[in-house]
């Protein structure tokens, strides 16, 4: 077990039962009891009046390296159709910092054909160096292909760190990577912070459907791997005058070695929502009450100039497609403004939206808890207060003046 | 004593209610106001087993319990009394009559696709002049070499015009008064057989609910079910058992209003406050809620003694009589409670309200139900 | 053939709130419930023994003996056999442990032409423990499965994408992880509950049964571990209520927002 309970120490308030995300402990003879549902989360060790909870350190881990043996930071830059992602931009803005704090270089892991523009342009936006591996087959992303190239390159270059944009290739990857490397992969991180000391990576993740945030390391494997969010770290900037070192290279790829393969790659389909890249967003919650909702929420969208977002429930509910979806499952956004409609906050979907600029919150139950982040509130039904929103934008300047004039 | 459910009840009470939140409650406006008979729901619950619980899997059934049965009716009357009453009918009115009293053959003829539920069931007992007084039946049936010939008529029969499979019942003996009655296993395409008026009701008003009626009809020999003169007893014994289904059907009624209700008072502000914060209100819903446990463990308990194989009569009047009036006095209460809005069709609670009254009148009336009780106290 | 289908019990995080005063989780009434991408897994698995003869479905879970009550409702929906890994052994583990143990049951199993997951879980949201047992069994794999066929020793899926899809083509083994497009999940069967819980279908093995690995498995085989975990941090917005009535509160909202520029 990693975490212990000290048995003379504890005396059987039990704050740590009640802490428990995960249903872990039990009351026995007025002691704490850890059981086999404990992920060592650490809550009960916060929450113990009596520090009678205690984390035990792993002397041993298997496939554990010695870790002095791996240095520098390597973003994974995934590409489709040629282009850039806008993660991977993200990616090499969120290494740099990290290259640059443990004062190595950061590495872009490049995979395609005929894409040594792309490889130019991530020298521009910040990285040292650039392993582009050019080859047919890795045209078009495949699990074996780019695995075994990117495990290749790790075995060759021991990197001490390696970022994957969690998108749904790079979530087939990292995971692959990872077992074959043997090593750590922290999934969806929101945040990551340097141990200067140690070297670790703190890979901060929401977890228990957001509900719950987790710090994870991997102290004795390397590289330390993590897909991160879209949407969620700052873009590089782009500098024309920036120099690195592209090192292009053909890797031994067979046909046969693709198990999996690619027949046919279809685009859109369903129309993309671009929720990361809006300004304004208006979203809607159960409290719309039904489907129908959702016009008047695209009515107000519309006028704003935004797009329309959604809570899960209403997504669950089949109200409107899933790319609308806001939150833990679903998009993470940091726009100028974002209005709240019917939403009342489950702290899922907090949690992909509480980085924007401005929040409006309309509902009619004053205790819902988008009112507590919200920077304005207004307490009534949508269906009142969203029609007179949608009329009040055509005539804003009378209203302002009107205002300042009372 | 234990209060708990067993592990496959309490899943049995998980599905249904996934099922009713996906299934029927989504439906349960639209089918009330346009008085449809839900077929595709129908249809469903048939092909998760839900039309024939409490009989063997040889005989078409679940494996089930009268308890899980019980559940179910309760599960699905929450979201809709409709779908409750659909699957009460059938189960217990059209179904464990021909598992109890049918031959062999009968059930391997009729009882199969009906506890499957690729065939739907009625039981036909009351007539315009015979409702509560069961014994005035004016219903004949006269045999005539093979055949039972049926004349007369049935009315306000659940399921009726829906159904493929009818229990009727019919005077062979009229000089016998009661112990003249026989009950017969009727198909839908036997000829002299048709379906008369359909009610327009004031709740349950997308179950079908037919006049029955019989010119003629003719009716095989081997259809008779149970003996000649058995009737009553097979009429008498079906109702003790469909009040459990009736009881249920109210109890779900009454709790599903008392979980709109709470939501409902949660959110609505008056004064500044959501109106939960009231104690005048936080008396009633504690009122309510008391009620409906105790109707609850009623329900329950005949539900058990009968899958138990224990006296149920007495219990089943019992939790019928009770769960009715609870779910009559529950809804009025949270009509009230939802005020205004409450008397509108914006909400579910006013159909509730209407779906409640029923469960006081069919299957026996609540004054049946104390006559049964009372009998049984004062033997 | 054998379909592997892997599932997880988790609590239906949708259910679980705050206390709003001490800022910790609120579990109790928070159901257990069978993964939701896990069910479509099932449900996937199921349709195709539907429709083709020979068809064994077989599900696999790692978890506390509490999980009884999943596999129990995965037979209810018309699963064959269920198999429960449990061991204090598994305790702590993170997604390699967990794809090292169920790798381990799936060789124990022996025979098999399909490996179905969900996606991911809605308790962790890390989608990796598919792919890492594809890894660990080295089977091609294929992620984000939203349509299935199959043609002779082949399956053909579309691969959902953020922007579109991939049609790929796969010989089985393989492994596949489902996503909510894929199917409706079917209700178990009142029948199916009653079968599965009069049987004892449902087979409890221990690490050493299925001749685990003892070094990778739970927290002392997990390469991450949680360093901290905290519940997050509220954004607290000026939380200004806009009064009067609702034009007042709207031409308020209008003149603030033309103030900052928004509109």
């Amino acid at each position: 077990m990693a975490v212990k309970v000290i048995e003379l120490k504890c005396i059987g308030c039990g704050k740590c039962v009640r802490v428990c995300p995960f249903d872990a402990i039990n009351m026995v003879d007025k002691k704490a009891k850890i059981n086999d549902k404990c992920t060592a989360c650490g809550q009960c060790i916060e929450a113990c009046p009596v520090d009678a909870i205690e984390k035990e350190e792993n002397k041993y881990r298997a496939g554990g390296v010695n870790v002095d043996e791996y240095r520098g930071v390597w973003v994974f830059a995934e590409q489709r159709d040629k282009e850039l992602l806008n993660v991977s931009i993200e990616l090499v803005g969120e290494g740099r910092k990290i290259a640059d704090e443990l004062k190595v270089p950061l590495t872009a892991v490049l995979l395609g054909k005929d894409i040594d523009n792309l490889a130019e342009k991530l020298v521009k936006y910040g990285a040292d160096e650039v392993l582009y591996g050019d080859h047919e087959l890795l045209d078009v992303y495949t699990t074996d292909g780019y695995t075994s190239v990117i495990y290749d390159l790790i075995k060759e270059r021991k990197p001490e760190i390696m970022l994957i944009g969690a998108t749904n290739i790079g979530r087939d990857l990292g995971p692959r990577i990872s077992a074959r490397v043997h090593t750590g992969l922290t999934a969806d991180c929101t945040k990551l912070d340097v141990d200067l000391e140690n070297r670790r990576l703190m890979q901060t993740r929401p977890a228990f459907g957001g509900n719950l945030m987790a710090t994870i390391i991997c102290p004795d494997h390397r590289p330390q791997m993590s897909t991160v969010r879209p949407g969620v770290m700052e873009k590089a900037k782009y500098d024309e005058k920036r120099q690195g070192n592209i090192i292009k290279f053909i890797p031994e790829l067979k046909d046969s070695d693709i198990r999996a393969k690619v027949v046919e790659v279809v685009k859109g389909g369903k129309a993309e929502v671009q929720l990361e890249d809006s300004k304004i967003i208006v979203s809607g919650g159960r409290g719309l009450g039904n489907p129908e909702g959702f016009k008047l929420i695209e009515d107000l969208a519309k006028k704003l100039g935004g797009v329309v977002g959604a809570s899960r429930a209403t997504v669950d509910a089949g109200w409107i497609e899933h790319g609308h979806q806001v939150g833990q499952t679903g998009k993470t956004v940091r726009p100028s403004l974002y209005i709240a409609c019917g939403i009342s906050g489950a702290i899922q979907h907090l949690a992909g939206m509480q980085e924007s600029k401005v929040i409006v919150a309309i509902n009619k139950d004053k205790d819902a808890p988008i009112f507590k982040i919200a920077d304005y509130g207004i307490i009534g039904d949508v269906y009142e207060i969203l029609p007179l929103l949608i009329e009040s934008l055509d005539n804003v300047d009378d209203i302002v003046e009107a205002l300042n004039r009372g | 004593m234990d209060f708990n459910l067993t592990k496959a009840q309490q899943m049995v009470r998980n599905v249904m209610k996934e099922f009713t939140e996906k299934e029927v409650k989504p439906i349960a406006a639209e089918i009330d106001e346009t008085e449809r008979f839900p077929i595709e729901t129908v249809e469903k619950m048939a092909k998760y087993n839900m039309l024939g619980i409490p009989f063997p899997v040889e005989y078409g059934g679940a494996g089930g319990d009268e308890l899980s049965y019980a559940i179910a009716v309760e599960e699905l009357s929450k979201a809709c009394g409709t779908t409750g009453v659909i699957c009460s009918a059938h189960t217990s009115l059209g179904c464990w009559p021909i598992y109890k009293y049918g031959t062999e053959e009968q059930k391997q003829k009729y009882l199969i696709p009906l506890a499957k539920g690729e065939h739907l069931g009625a039981f036909g007992l009351t007539e315009p002049n015979a409702g509560t007084d069961a014994a005035g039946q004016q219903t004949t049936a006269i045999l005539d070499g093979d055949n039972y010939i049926l004349n007369g008529s049935k009315i306000f029969i659940t399921n009726g015009g829906q159904s493929d499979t009818y229990i009727i019942f019919a005077m062979t003996d009229k000089s016998k008064g009661t112990r003249g009655i026989s009950a017969f296993i009727v198909e839908k395409d036997f000829p002299g057989f048709s379906i008369g008026k359909i009610e327009e009701k004031m709740g349950i008003r997308a179950s079908a609910t037919a006049e029955l009626i019989f010119q003629n009809c003719k009716v095989p020999k081997e259809n008779l079910l149970g003996k000649e003169g058995e009737g009553f007893k097979i009429a008498m014994s079906t109702l003790d058992g469909g009040r459990i289904g009736i009881a249920a059907q109210a109890l779900g009624i009454a709790s599903g209003a008392l979980d709109e209700t709470v939501k409902y008072i949660k959110e609505r502000q008056q004064f500044g406050r959501s109106i939960s914060k009231f104690q005048g209100l936080q008396w009633m819903v504690a009122d309510m809620a008391t009620e409906i446990d105790a109707a609850r463990l009623l329900v329950y308990r005949a539900a058990y003694n009968k899958a138990n194989n224990l006296p149920y009569s007495k219990e089943a009047a019992m939790a019928k009589l009770f769960a009715a009036q609870c779910a009559m006095n529950v809804t009025t209460k949270c009509v009230q409670l939802f005020g205004g809005y409450g008397y509108t069709k914006d909400y579910p609670i006013e159909r509730m309200m209407r779906d409640a009254k029923i469960t006081e009148i069919y299957e026996g009336t609540s004054q049946v139900q104390q006559m049964v009780i009372s009998a049984a106290v004062l033997k | 053939m054998n379909i592997i289908v892997c599932i997880k019990q988790v609590p239906d995080t949708n259910e679980v709130r705050i206390d709003p005063v001490r800022g910790t989780l609120i579990r109790e009434g928070v159901p257990s419930i069978i993964n939701p991408d896990d069910r479509n897994a099932l449900e996937e698995a199921l349709k195709i023994k539907d429709k083709m003869e020979n068809v064994k479905v077989i599900v696999l879970s790692m978890g506390p003996p509490q999980a009884d009550v999943a596999l129990r409702e995965t037979l209810a929906m018309g699963a064959d056999e269920a198999i429960l890994l449990s061991d204090r052994a598994f305790a702590g583990s993170d997604t390699w442990a967990t794809s090292t143990a169920l790798a381990a049951g799936i060789k124990k199993i022996g025979d098999y032409s399909i490996i179905f997951c969900g996606r991911q879980a809605i308790d962790g949201d890390t989608a990796q423990v598919g792919p890492q047992i594809a890894e660990h069994l080295n089977l091609p794999q294929i992620t984000y499965v939203e349509e299935l066929k199959i043609e002779g020793d082949k399956v053909i899926a579309k691969r959902a994408l953020e922007d579109g899809h991939f049609v790929v083509e796969s010989k089985m083994p393989v492994l596949l992880t489902a996503i909510k497009e894929l199917n409706e999940p079917r209700y178990p069967s009142i029948k199916g509950i009653y079968n599965a819980y009069s049987s004892d279908n449902v087979k409890v093995l221990s690490a050493k049964d299925v001749e685990a690995d003892f070094d990778n498995l739970g927290l002392n085989g997990s390469p991450t571990q949680v360093n901290k975990s905290f519940t997050p941090p509220g954004r607290s917005g000026e939380g200004e209520i806009l009064q009067g009535s609702g034009r007042e509160a709207v031409e308020s909202l209008v003149l603030r927002l033309k103030e900052k520029h928004l509109i």
